[in-house]
């Protein structure tokens, strides 16, 4: 078809090539160049944020090194496709592995992420015997743009929170004629793949998730009235009700896009440096170690490159604004992140130390109630799929093992 | 060995940065338009473009930079800090010397028009023995005053150099006013109680901003507590935010124009419903038109103070933790405390509440008209009640 009214309104699937045209990358560049930084913040350390050494560093590496063309052919070498799902294009990376019974895997990104965070998994994934790993370890790998994110299209009315996000998937996994798969996220893609997993559509046999939502209604009362935690509680339950209570009311962030996105949209739509601070002033521990990044210090497989080509993305997409409104959205559903995700399917969880919530076993066996599968990493933070991606596939290997 | 001088001070901003202002707002960027019909989203499409479009095309910085330096302006350094302030004398004898202080998003801006009838009472409404001689400073950090280059500058240490600069300028009795941030300054001075303050005047209940249980007896105290809850659930991000991460957000408050003024124009409900409107419907509220509007948001541009100011609030919520850690209750205020309720404030603080915070509470009033930004929506309405207030202490 090339009717493009009558394709967006159709169930195909379309071949999907990035094209940014020269004129926005020079823009872009320009306005790197032409950036008017505030004064040095009068603290030594994170503690008002993002600290300008690191942005100049970041803003020098971005107007001069950084080539979003190189991004541009490593994305357009894979298979990239555009369906549109109850009115909204989904754009998605699908690879299929060369093993015949390979498991088809979907994988959900979150914020401040994108595809991005996820293209050093598919190799490992799709490949195993060429990554440490036996032809039983396939994977078919589907990784989706979230509605609002980079180059999926931006939903022009409400609605669009992790249940109607999770329907989608669904839709996406038939169309591409998946009978059985999996799903796989961390952040929003947590929130994406339990809702699948209560959803329980056709053919889903299970989920792993790399960030438990586990935590007890009981405990989220005590953390609505910021309470410290209470008596009785493990040493590891404790500490993951500090982290969500600080997580909760500390984080101005999450605060702000889940109340106003749109006035956030303003300082990340016009300013490609505003917009690479929010983006890097996630949490405390992979704030710091993107700092030392741009400082030369190593983080795992993260490069300066990696962080650019996603700041780049919701860039040169204009995207931040209508991706801060999932947060928004989930404020208006009235469902709370970090509730325990009563989930009924078979789930496995992998907790990575430095995330920034560390889910208890106790908690996490209470919110998914088929819990096959439960490791905690030994390495690896909030963007785990990007920063250790062959132990990341190799505990998705190992979660799904006995649903193969 | 520290300089006490004051020095003269006028405003004179290079014609090449307010052409890079233009240059910026003419290639600014907007995000797709909010999903809602109404302001939950935060600041709408159409408001921020219409702002932006005024900005570039037909607002006159000129006109505002002529306005305030027809006013007698000063810099002196105080506590390591050069501080701004606007210093108007009344004709008349006997004038009550008056420190007032604008808040976050304002900046003296918000307080020109009340320096008619403030200081020249009998040519608006009033009498001579309502007269003010008026001292107006820029909060550190914002503005034309200095941004401080060290910690500390809490609302506490702001109402100690608030208190050298009366006395620089040699008054031995005097009074002082506050709204938002401006309430928080002029709190503190009511607790430290310097010598030379009688008595202060807020229209921002702070003590019940910091969280404290307030009366909830009466349908009026039950009415202002779900005005508060509804502020810390929805409207809380920005304070958050600048509490917690005011270099963050600085990086593009400093580098866009519409951000900054974004930023700026999510403040409250009802003012920013009032500002909104002056822009998409042409229609101002009081005093709020798009030229005062613009006035305000240009000083915090061409001063590039955005990360500076918001700075402010990390200043207060770590004293506020310092306090909260020490044990120790603050000292109660020491001087009389008047308070005027301006309905489309926050919240409308019930006369209880203020007597639950202040133990002498020496005039309440609640008027008809008037929002946060009191006295730069209705000056006069707001130079009357200051009158009223201090009338029993001159």
């Amino acid at each position: 078809m090339t009717d493009t009214a009558a394709v967006a309104h159709g169930t195909d699937i379309r071949p999907f090539a990035v094209a940014i045209p020269d004129d926005a990358l020079v823009d872009m560049r320009q306005r790197i160049a032409a950036w008017r930084p505030p004064e040095k913040e009068p603290v030594d350390d994170q503690s008002q944020g993002v600290q300008l050494a690191t942005m100049q560093r970041l803003a020098e590496y971005w107007a001069t090194e950084h080539d979003w063309r190189r991004l541009e052919a490593t994305l357009n070498a894979l298979p990239q496709y555009v369906t549109n799902i109850d009115g909204v294009d989904i754009h998605f990376i699908h690879v299929k592995s060369s093993h015949e019974n390979a498991l088809p895997v979907i994988v959900s990104h979150g914020w401040p992420g994108s595809v991005i965070e996820q293209l050093k998994i598919i190799e490992p994934l799709t490949n195993p015997t060429a990554h440490g790993g036996s032809d039983a370890d396939a994977f078919d790998v589907v990784i989706p743009s979230l509605p609002g994110y980079g180059f999926s299209g931006k939903p022009d009315e409400t609605g669009w929170d992790p249940e109607r996000i999770a329907r989608a998937w669904a839709v996406l996994m038939e169309r591409l004629g998946y009978a059985r798969y999996v799903a796989q996220g961390g952040d929003w893609g947590t929130a994406i793949s339990a809702a699948m997993g209560r959803q329980a559509p056709e053919g889903l046999l299970g989920i792993h998730v790399n960030f438990a939502q586990m935590m007890p209604l009981e405990m989220l009362v005590h953390i609505r009235n910021q309470e410290p935690a209470p008596d009785g509680l493990s040493d590891a339950e404790k500490k993951a009700y500090g982290q969500v209570l600080f997580n909760t009311y500390r984080r101005g962030y999450g605060v702000m896009m889940g109340t106003r996105p749109q006035t956030i949209g303003y300082l990340v739509a016009d300013t490609p440096v505003g917009l690479a601070a929010w983006l890097l002033d996630h949490d405390t521990t992979t704030y710091a170690h993107l700092a030392a990044l741009f400082a030369g210090q190593p983080y795992g497989d993260i490069t300066r490159d990696d962080v650019l080509d996603n700041t780049s993305l919701y860039w040169l997409t204009n995207t931040a604004a209508s991706a801060a409104r999932l947060y928004w959205q989930l404020g208006v559903s009235g469902r709370n992140f970090y509730a325990a995700a009563d989930v009924s399917l078979p789930s496995a969880v992998t907790v990575f130390p430095d995330e920034y919530v560390n889910a208890p076993r106790s908690w996490t066996e209470q919110a998914y109630h088929n819990l096959i599968y439960f490791n905690e990493a030994d390495k690896g933070g909030h963007f785990a799929a990007w920063e250790q991606p062959q132990l990341f596939a190799e505990e998705l290997r190992a979660a799904f093992r006995a649903l193969r | 060995m520290a300089d006490s001088s004051i020095r003269p001070f006028r405003v004179d901003v290079p014609d090449d940065e307010l052409a890079d202002l233009k240059r910026r707002l003419a290639a600014a960027r907007f995000p797709s338009r909010e999903l809602v019909d109404d302001r939950s989203q935060g600041v709408q499409l159409a408001t921020n473009e219409e702002l932006a479009r005024y900005w570039a095309n037909d607002y006159d910085w000129r006109r505002c930079e002529a306005r305030v330096n027809a006013l007698p302006q000063f810099l002196t350094t105080i506590d390591g800090v050069d501080v701004h302030f606007i210093h108007v004398q009344s004709k008349h004898e006997d004038a009550l010397p008056l420190i007032m202080t604008h808040g976050w998003p304002g900046s003296i801006i918000e307080l020109l028009e009340t320096v008619g009838p403030l200081t020249d009472p009998t040519a608006h409404g009033g009498r001579a023995e309502d007269a003010f001689h008026l001292v107006f400073p820029s909060l550190p950090g914002y503005g034309f005053s200095g941004a401080p280059a060290e910690l500390g500058w809490s609302p506490a240490r702001v109402a100690t150099a608030w208190a050298e600069l009366m006395q620089r300028l040699g008054y031995a009795r005097y009074v002082a006013q506050g709204g938002d941030v401006g309430a928080a300054v002029t709190d503190a001075m009511a607790r430290q109680g310097p010598a030379g303050l009688v008595a202060v005047h807020m229209n921002l209940l702070v003590t019940a901003l910091a969280g404290g249980p307030q009366p909830s007896e009466t349908d009026e105290d039950k009415a202002a507590v779900e005005a508060l809850a509804t502020f810390r659930n929805s409207g809380f991000g920005y304070y958050l935010e600048q509490s917690t991460r005011p270099q963050t957000i600085g990086y593009a408050l400093l580098d866009s124009p519409v951000a900054l003024a974004a930023w700026m124009l999510d403040h409250d409900t009802d003012s920013y419903l009032k500002i909104a409107d002056a822009f998409v419907n042409k229609e101002p509220t009081g005093n709020l038109t798009r030229d005062n509007v613009l006035d305000n948001i240009s000083v915090y541009w061409l001063t590039a103070t955005g990360a500076s100011a918001a700075r402010s609030y990390w200043e207060r919520a770590h004293a506020q933790a310092a306090a909260a850690a020490s044990g120790q209750p603050q000292p109660p205020a020491k001087v009389p405390v008047g308070f005027t309720q301006f309905p489309g404030e926050i919240f409308r603080a019930p006369r209880s509440w203020v007597e639950h915070g202040y133990p002498d509470v020496s005039y309440f009033n609640k008027v008809e008209r008037g929002g946060h930004f009191a006295a730069w929506e209705e000056p006069q309405l707001f130079s009357e009640e200051l009158r009223a207030a201090f009338r029993s202490l001159r």
